[in-house]
Formats: C-alpha cells, structure tokens, sequence
C-alpha cells in the first residue's frame, strides 16, 4: 500500500501556512503571461480562483455548463458565512473556529487544513466587503452576525437568506473585471468530459460545447476542478438540476484518488417531499434554528390527529409538544450540528411521531420568537404595555426582515403561510464532505491537477458546519490556490504553449466521441430519468441517514445491475452535434452509477459511525454515533482500478496534535 | 388536472420556429410548473419524440436559469416567483397555456424555449465590479461604516437573480432595471462611488451597443421581476449618468 502525503508543514500549527507561503517558489509576473490555467466550475470555489489567478497575471479558461458563471449553485447557499472576527466579543478566536471545525466533523479532517481555513476566514470578510457585497449591518453601520449550528459563539455573516448570491455575484463581479481586462476567457455553456495527461502531468481537458454539441480540446499547464459536489447521486437533493459528478470522476478515472465518498450531509432543514412528480428539494435555511423551534407531538395520538388533519399544531399547548432537541441536547438545543439534527429527525419520525401525510416531517415553530421579538421592539418604541395583537405584528416584521425571502419561498412550494402556522421540515440530501483526495497544497494525486471547493474532500472531516462551505469555497479560491499552483507552475516558466495535436490529445478526444456515440446510439427503451430515480432510491434507502452492512452489500449490487440495465437499455433522443439536454443529463448519470458503487463500498469498509455517516451497528445506547478511533482514524482514498466495486484503499491516517481527540457530546 | 399546452418549438437559431400543441394529463396542482414539463418530456420520450429544450437549474428561484413566457407573461401569472417556482395550483383544469420563449432582439433564440442571454454577463463585465485586488490585502471590514439603510437598499438591488423577466416585459425590450440594479448596489455603497462615474457610462454604453431598447417609464418591468427589484433603480440610473454626464 502506498503512503499518500499530505504535505503538511512542519512547525507549529499557527505558523505552518506562513512558513509555507515563505518556502513556496513563486512565478515572476512576465513570465505568468506565459502560463495557461483551465478552471472547471465558476461557483464560489472556482469564480474567485479565477479572478484571482488572472489578476496575478495567468491566463485563466473558465468552463461552465450554466449560461453565465453567476448561475453556479453556490448561488444558493442562504444562510452565511462563518469568520473568526470575533466582532461579538463574544470569545471566537482562530483556535476556537478551528476547534469547532474539527469536532463538527468528529474528528475526520486534517488539522493543518482546518487551522488554516480559520486564519484566512477573517480575510475573506474584508475582501467581500471591499468588493461591494452588501452584508447586514447592524444599525450603527458595522457587521451584524448570527449563529450556526454546533458552535457557541456568533461568527456567521450573513446578507438576509441569500448570502451565497451575494459572495458569488461578488467572485462572478472579480471575474467579470479579469474578462473585460482579456485575462479570463470565459467558456460557458461548456462540459468537460475528460481530463488530459501529457508525459504524467495534467496538461487539458476534452470539453463539449454544450450549444452546438462540437468536442474541443483545451490546452494548459494546470487544470483546476471546482465543480462541486455529489450529491444528485441520490436523485432528489438541493442541489441544482445540473449539478455533477463528471469533472471529479473522470480526474478519478484518470488517476487521482477520491477520498471519503460516503460523507454526505442530510441537512435537517428542508421542504419535505409532496409526491412522485418531485424533481429536486428545497432548503430552509439553518439560519432560521436560531428563532425556529423544532417540535413533534408528545403523544402518538396527537401526531395521527395531526396527519389525519384532524387537529392543527396550534391547537397542541407547550405541554404537548416534545421539543426534542431542546429535551436531548441542552446545551446547544435547536442549534446542534447537522448531523445531531437529522438523525434526531428520523428517530422521531420513525417512532411514529411524524407530522404531514407521509409521516416524514417535523415542525419547525417561530411563535416564541415572534412573541421575544414583538415584545422587544414594542420595549424600543416607548410601548411597555403592549396588546398581544401589537406584539405578534411587531414581531412578524422583525422575522420578515430576517427570513423574508425563505418565508416567501415556503409559503409558494406548500401553500401554507409560516408566519401562522409551523413550518414542515425534514432532511434532505445537502452536501458532500467527501470527494477528491487533495494535499495541503489542494493538488490531487495527479500532478498539475488541482481540486478546490466542495469537489475535493479536505476541511470538513465527516460533518460540516454550517455556513462553513462558503468560507472553504472562498478561501480556497482567493487565498490558497493562487498562493499553492504557484510552487507547481514555476517549473513551467519555459515549457511554452501545450499543444493540442498529441497523441494524448487524441485518445481522449476519441474516447469522449465514443461514449457519446454508445449513447446516442442505444436507443433503448426508457429515459435517462429512470435510471436516475432508480439509483437515487437505492441511495437514499440503503446509503443515506442510516446504513448497515446488508444494505450496503446488497446496493452495491443493485447499483451495479442497474448500471448494466443503464448502458443495455437507456434512450437518448435527438443528436451529437447540437443542443441535447438529455444527452447531457445521461453522461452525467452515467458517471453517478459508477460513483454510486463506490460510495456503498466505502460506507461498507468503514465499520464505525461518524459525523454524517451513521452505521447502525455502531451506536452508543443513547443512539449517538460511535466512533473507533483506534481502526479508522484515517482518509480512505480509493483509487480507481477499472471497476468501481474494485477499486484499491490507500490510507491516509490522521494525527492530532493540538486538539484532544474526545467523543463528540452537543449534551 | 387536465391541460393543453402551446409550446414553441425551434431546431436551432438558424430555422424558423412555430407554435406546437400538446395535450397532457394527471397534473398535480403541487408539482411546479417545470415539473409540469417533466411530465410532458418523459412522455414525449417514451414516445419517441424530441423532449422540449428549456433553461433551468438551481429549481429554488435563485439562479436564474428558468425563463418562459408563460401565457405573455414571463415567469407565469404569479408575482414575486420564477417559473421554477410557480405550482400548477394557479391554473386550472381544462386551461390552454401558451409558453414561449422571453422575446428581445438581444436574447436570440438558441433552441425550443433557450434564448441567449449573454448580452448581459456582457453589461456586467462593462463595468458591474469594484476594482479591487482579489489578494485580501484591504483593511478590516468594519473600518468602512455603511449606514444600515443603504445596505439594505444596495442589498435589495443586489439580489437581481439575472433571468431576463424584465426585458421580456418590456415593449421596448429595455435593460434598465437589470443594469440599474447593478449600478444602484454599488452607488449606494463608498466602497462602490470611487468608480461610480465611469461605470455607470461604461455600462450603459455596454447595454446600447447590445441592442435593448429605451425606457419609457411603463413599469411592466418591477411587475413581472421575480426578485421585486424596484423602479427607483432606474431612476437613480438616470441621475448618476447625468451628473457622469457633466463631468465626463
């Protein structure tokens, strides 16, 4: 078995990203002109390494599938950013955002990487501020701040429930000024398909144009992937439609390591599922489990009343509900990490406690707050005797005025006004923590190829906090990229344009053509939409919130006989050479039925309970994970070896030197 | 429920395209209006017939990806949503829906309902930056003080999702709200009025050359934005070009 180096620094763990900064070798700015970067993704992870890297001098090829870069599904992301400002006063600290990071992944993640995710966290704040991002402020014009589950302190900043449109307007705004200055060529409405490697480093990729179907090839001295996670795996998620595996499985196929597959987080909070017809699920921010309380009925009657709609929530007194994150976990309560809050979820539910028609949900309850808030403001304007009329009015704006749009967002999908009545929630498929093997320097384990954002697998360990995937994206793109491809690209100053008329060149292009063709040409009997759905079932029921070894055995063959069922029998409509969403959707499917495979085996091998990865045979008697340190303390990154069901572990064992490795207690 | 659908069917930019009639069935009134159309495609699929081509992505409103004009309308009859997040509960069993693509000289028609919107990431790379270093060498965020109420006007500007709604409102096909909103987030910001001459010249030079139309103050365009971004951009638009105007 091979050692993977994760190249962390010597030294002390503060010191350790200055010193490596000193001893990196840097690339003078006239001969930067000369170097060529391929950027895969133009979410926050990759819109602001670009802007970054065209900025110091580069010359930078951005690849989206979407019609512009601002459309990238970092978009999305609603609640904040975390930073250790400590503008609170409330005790954060660097150590203190690093401390909670590696507990909230339970300790699965690197501490070199995580310390210094910290100590750039406070940096991305001011950078976004100087580029015009308008976060909220507090009435004396400085940066307010509220808090994320698993933490004590509040380091989140936030602009209302779209803080992730407003980072990545701001990362697509820096970009747009490289693009206007001729550094960024921007290729939209672009797909990889495949990665190129000349004399063992990555050298181009095989790209689609997604418009008028034409195979290009692209050449330059490093390629980076930052298309995001995996998550669509599982068919319905919140992640976009066209959110993928691709550019991240095909490096895989060509050599570089995945790391830690089975990692995904179940977020807590989203709409629960209507019916069949449903093609993705809608998130409710974490934000709001700073005001909302989460509730099912105490008794078991109350809750059939409820779904049978024979009772309303309202009508339940505080004594009939069990609040049952405040009755678990007191001292964080409804603020628990992800994980804590789902897996609470699904006990209750499947106890029978669930609230909508399915019995798949859980009240998400603003009443209290609404109450504080009105009752507070009343105070502010001279009121000490308000009516409760008075009170809720007052209070329903203070919630508008935070939540508004995800208020909004909620009543349209359900049809239900959340000021009046409690929200439903229930987990859904969110995030994956898990993904491509990088070292310190963010380099995959093919040379020159580098894997920023939520594509690779570093800072979050098994779990990740909230409002923790903006500040990795960003401080990946703007402050450790730029910094780390340096070292690497200075021994190409006097390599000279790449050529696109090798041989390597054409195999992968030849490849590419094949795979499109096998596709458009099977003329099989049902849609690529079927197989999705099919393997999004099994994921979920067998890989998602809670696993055992049975399943696990028997969804890798599932998934395996549903990948043969996929290649004899899907149907691809239209043509090759022009606009042809199915056949897009169906290389993209194509490659989650392999990752599928991959995932199970990893869920299989990894015989303890962690973060967002639960294995029933492994619990404490209060339900809670259980680790075991002691044999699985370490990445598994898997190498591809031709079978998905085959592939080869490489181990990465983690150490911990300034953190005591404990079990993990939100009590 | 039970529909019949109108859509608008184009092979590519190149050749003509026309009105094509759809019935479909067994509606939910809690699918959305795309999953409405997922509907329509998987069994234009099975039937071996070309599934309808149309933009979309994140499905929660926010990319803005999803276009159509829905029975003249863009984004459909409801206020304050995309298409993504309009539900079949707004029409009506037995409805004719006619869904075309947003119409404007500079949005050509790519495929089906996909038109081209990349005249406006051309507006934004005119001008819709502030030009600092991406480095993170500034100073402390909260040594520039913003008065609570301009954030949160800057902000409201700033949550433009890009789709194109209010062009396609537009008798006029104008830009005006998507470029004023810009403009407007950063002149309501100090980080944003060192450069706020030239950008807003920059820009609305950027969005004529495009070919959008004029503004003649009809407000179809807040009616139908998704996102409510409000006329009073326009109207600051028109101030800062004038006083750049002068001082240019």
């Amino acid at each position: 078995m091979s050692k993977l180096d994760s190249k962390i620094p010597k030294g002390p763990l503060a010191d350790k990203w200055t010193n490596h900064k000193n001893d990196i070798n840097l690339v003078n700015p006239a001969n930067k002109r000369n170097i060529d970067i391929i950027m895969v993704g133009t979410g926050l992870a990759g819109g602001s390494a670009a802007a970054t890297l065209a900025e110091l001098g580069y010359n930078v090829k951005t690849f989206c599938y979407q019609d512009s870069p601002r459309r990238a599904h970092s978009i999305a992301a609603q609640g904040g950013i975390n930073a250790a400002k400590n503008y609170q006063g409330d005790g954060d600290s660097n150590y203190r955002l690093f401390y909670d990071t590696v507990k909230g992944g339970d300790y699965r993640s690197r501490e070199g990487n995580v310390y210094r995710l910290a100590e750039v966290s406070a940096n991305i704040i001011d950078q976004c501020v100087a580029q015009g991002v308008p976060f909220a402020r507090e009435y004396g014009g400085y940066l307010d701040n509220r808090s994320f589950g698993g933490v004590l302190v509040s380091r989140t900043f936030y602009a209302k429930g779209q803080t992730g449109q407003q980072l990545l307007l701001g990362a697509y705004s820096a970009m747009n000024r490289q693009i206007n200055r001729g550094k960024i060529t921007p290729y939209n409405r672009h797909e990889m398909l495949d990665l190129v490697i000349v004399d063992g480093k990555a050298r181009g990729i095989i790209a689609r144009d997604l418009v008028t179907g034409k195979i290009e090839r692209h050449s330059a001295h490093a390629v980076v992937i930052a298309s995001g996670g995996y998550g669509n795996a599982f068919f319905l998620s919140t992640n976009a439609m066209g959110s993928n595996v691709t550019a991240s499985w095909k490096i895989h196929k060509r050599g570089a390591y995945f790391a830690n597959p089975c990692y995904t987080q179940i977020h807590p909070t989203c709409i629960p599922v209507s019916g069949d017809h449903q093609s993705k699920l809608t998130l409710m921010s974490e934000s709001l489990r700073n005001d909302g309380r989460i509730w099912v009925p105490k008794n078991i009657a109350d809750a059939e009343a409820i779904r049978q709609g024979k009772k309303k929530p309202n009508d339940l007194s505080a004594e009939e509900r069990d609040y049952y994150l405040e009755r678990r976990y007191p001292s964080f309560g409804n603020l628990v990490p992800r994980d804590v809050a789902s897996r609470a979820a699904k006990e209750r539910c499947d106890a029978g406690f669930g609230v909508n028609k399915t019995g798949q949900a859980v009240f998400l309850d603003f009443a209290t707050a609404i109450e504080r808030y009105g009752k507070e403001q009343a105070a502010m304007h001279g009121n000490h005797n308000p009516s409760k009329e008075e009170v809720i009015k007052l209070g329903k704006e203070v919630i508008e005025n935070k939540y508004g749009n995800l208020f909004q967002m909620y009543e349209k999908i359900v049809d239900e006004n959340p000021y009046e009545t409690p929200m439903m929630i229930y987990p859904a498929v969110h995030y994956t923590m898990g993904g491509v093997w990088v070292d310190y320097n963010l380099q995959s384990t093919i040379p020159g190829c580098y894997v920023t954002g939520e594509a690779n697998f570093s800072d979050h360990g098994a779990n990740r906090l909230g409002a923790s995937a903006l500040m990795q994206g960003l401080a990946d793109g703007y402050f450790v990229l730029p910094y780390t491809i340096g070292d690497y690209l200075s021994k190409d100053i006097k390599t000279g344009k790449i050529p696109t008329d090798s041989k390597e060149f054409d195999e992968a292009e030849n490849k590419v053509r094949e795979l499109l063709e096998k596709l458009i040409n099977n003329k099989g009997t049902h849609s690529v939409d079927h197989f999705h759905k099919k393997l999004g079932h099994i994921m979920w029921n067998k890989c998602g919130m809670a696993r055992n070894a049975k399943d696990l055995e028997s969804a890798m063959a599932e998934i395996r006989m549903l990948r043969e069922e996929f290649w004899k029998d899907v149907k691809v409509p239209g043509e090759m050479n022009e606009m042809n969403a199915e056949l897009e959707k169906a290389t993209r499917v194509a490659d989650f039925l392999e990752l599928g495979e991959l995932f199970a085996k990893d869920a299989l091998h990894r015989n303890e309970s962690c973060g967002g990865h639960f294995r029933e045979e492994y619990q404490t008697e209060e339900g809670e994970a259980l680790r075991d340190d002691e044999n699985f303390m370490y990445v598994a990154a898997w190498e591809y070896t031709g079978d998905p069901g085959n592939e080869v572990l490489h181990k990465e064992e983690l150490e911990y030197e300034n953190i005591e490795v404990k079990s993990r207690s939100y009590k | 429920m039970k529909l019949t659908l109108k859509i608008w069917r184009q092979k590519n930019a190149t050749t003509k395209g026309e009105l094509k009639t759809y019935p479909i069935d067994g509606i939910e009134g809690d699918m959305s209006f795309l999953e409405m159309l997922d509907v329509l495609n998987e069994g234009l699929i099975n039937k071996g017939e070309e599934p309808v081509v149309f933009d979309h992505d994140c499905r929660e409103g926010i990319c803005g990806s999803c276009s159509l004009q829905i029975n003249g309308e863009p984004h459909g009859p409801d206020r304050l949503v995309t298409t993504c997040q309009l539900h079949m509960r707004m029409f009506n069993d037995g409805d004719t829906i006619v869904i075309e693509p947003f119409r404007a000289k500079a949005f050509p028609v790519i495929k089906d309902l996909v038109v081209d919107r990349s005249a406006f990431d051309r507006i934004q790379q005119a001008g819709g930056f502030i030009s600092v270093n991406t480095s993170g060498n500034t100073i402390d965020a909260n040594t520039i003080p913003v008065n609570k109420d301009d954030a949160d006007e800057s902000f409201n500007a700033a949550t433009c999702i890009g789709c194109g709604a209010c062009v396609a409102a537009c008798k006029n096909a104008s830009a005006m709200l998507f470029t004023s909103a810009k403009v407007s987030q950063f002149a309501l910001l100090p980080q944003g009025r060192i450069e706020a001459t030239e950008r807003v010249l920059n820009m609305v030079a950027q969005m004529d050359k495009e070919g959008f139309g004029n503004c003649t103050n009809t407000g179809a365009c807040e009616i139908e934005c998704p996102k409510g971004i409000s006329l009073e951009n326009i109207a600051r638009m028109n101030r800062e070009y004038l006083s750049a105007s002068l001082k240019g």
